[in-house]
């Protein structure tokens, strides 16, 4: 078809109505590109329907800023920048906030974390410093007791001497003759080796005659190293000898450490 | 300014380029919209309301398949015929008796009075009744060929010829 006949073939004023295909429509576009007579057609064409539809028109009944006011402000070309630009900014620190936010609530769970440790910390060692609160007031009890007994007027006070085993030792005997009672102050002794202990003899001295009161259990356990014992006995000299554990029915006085008389009253 | 810098401009939410369109075509949109509901008052609101529809969609459009007037007359024409067929537009209008577009030079008096009619009596002076109704039908209802032929009741290939010979009598008329 040559372009006269694609001219005259009334498809340019079909496509100026609108009402070709979209195939025909890119086939025309393509003509008018390469022959500019049938640009010219197309557009002397378009022309009287311009005319036609021109002098229809009613007349226009507002201004073009009445028009203007009615569009998306948002979607100018010199505002949209802008805003855009805001959104990103406003997206970025969004996010920066978020993630301020996680690692802040992370850092306060680890302190809160570490917070709780140490008030158990706190609280367990409290507990502890009760505790030997505590066992100071009852160890105090204990010595006034102890106080109390040895201040009591009825007590003799021996002084036990050290003796050839172990000249540096020494012991204290506190008798309460009344109450049958003997306290065994054994400060000034060492500790007895594994498989022995001390063993406490009430003697008579002429005849001298040693008898058992008892033994110093538990020796190295006991604080105050204070022994209570009972003494019927009517006795003139306490010594102490180191026996195997168990202690003997008579003493070994080749482990005598100390010895101390009664002072006659 | 060529029009397709205009119109690209536009695309690109350009308000100015936007003006300068609706310029070169505020009168011709109006006047298709006249021509299809035949009331001043409506024509002009339609008018309005189809420019904001043309800046809202104009990234839709596309030289490629078709030019940029007969992409507006499209939006003008749907906007115009849905208000046609519109209850309340028919009630204000069931008096009115006049089918085609030379009818608005038959209206009241006040309704006509802003309309060039000398000049559109100019251009359809020597246009049969017969390329009056084919200019209507084809541009300014939107049929399709075959639509239009039913309507006449002529054969399909009739169709495409009347219309070519019709629109060469107005671009003579408009020569005069």
């Amino acid at each position: 078809m040559n372009t006269t006949e694609y001219i005259t073939s009334g498809n340019l004023e079909l496509y100026v109505a609108g009402l070709l295909s979209e195939k025909e429509n890119l086939e025309v576009h393509a003509m008018a590109l390469k022959h500019p007579e049938v640009l010219r057609e197309i557009e002397s064409i378009e022309t009287a329907i311009l005319e036609l539809t021109k002098t229809a028109s009613p007349g226009l009944s507002q201004d073009f800023l009445t028009i203007r006011n009615r569009l998306d402000i948002r979607a100018e070309t010199k505002v949209i920048e802008l805003p855009k630009e805001q959104t990103n900014w406003l997206t970025y620190v969004g996010w920066a906030a978020s993630l301020l936010l996680a690692v802040g609530l992370y850092w306060m769970f680890t302190q809160n974390q570490e917070l709780q440790t140490q008030i158990e910390v706190a609280q367990e060692e409290n507990q502890k410093l009760e505790q030997q609160i505590a066992e100071s007031n009852s160890s105090l009890e204990q010595s006034k007791d102890l106080l109390q007994t040895i201040r009591d007027k009825n007590i003799d006070v021996i002084t036990l001497g050290g003796q050839a085993v172990s000249p540096s030792s020494y012991a204290k005997a506190y008798w309460n003759k009344e109450e049958k009672k003997v306290f065994i102050d054994a400060q000034g002794l060492p500790e007895p080796p594994d498989g022995f202990v001390y063993q406490v003899w009430s003697l008579k001295l002429t005849p001298l005659t040693p008898t058992s009161i008892g033994l110093l259990e538990d020796f190295a356990t006991d604080e105050n190293k204070v022994f209570a014992l009972n003494n019927a006995n009517a006795s003139e000299a306490f010594g102490i000898t180191l026996e195997p554990a168990g202690g003997s029915k008579s003493p070994n006085l080749e482990q005598l450490y100390t010895l101390g008389a009664v002072a006659s009253s | 300014m060529k029009l397709e810098e205009l119109v690209t401009k536009c695309q690109n939410k350009d308000v100015v380029a936007f003006e300068k369109l609706y310029a070169m075509y505020a009168e011709n949109v109006c006047g298709a919209i006249n021509i299809i509901v035949k009331d001043k008052a409506i024509a002009q609101e339609i008018c309005q309301d189809v420019f904001v529809k043309i800046w809202n969609k104009s990234d839709t459009y596309d030289a490629s398949k078709g030019r940029f007037f007969t992409w507006v007359l499209n939006i003008a024409r749907n906007a115009a015929i849905d208000k046609v067929r519109s209850k309340a537009y028919k009630q204000g209008k069931k008096n009115l008796s006049a089918d085609y577009f030379v009818g608005i030079l038959e209206a009241p008096r006040d309704e006509s009075k802003d309309i060039d009619s000398k000049g559109l009596r100019r251009l359809v002076k020597s246009l049969k009744a017969k390329c009056i109704e084919i200019i209507e039908l084809l541009y300014f209802k939107g049929m399709t060929q075959k639509e239009a032929a039913e309507e006449l009741e002529i054969p399909i290939g009739t169709v495409k010829t009347r219309n070519r010979s019709c629109i060469s009598q107005l671009r003579e008329n408009i020569k005069l």
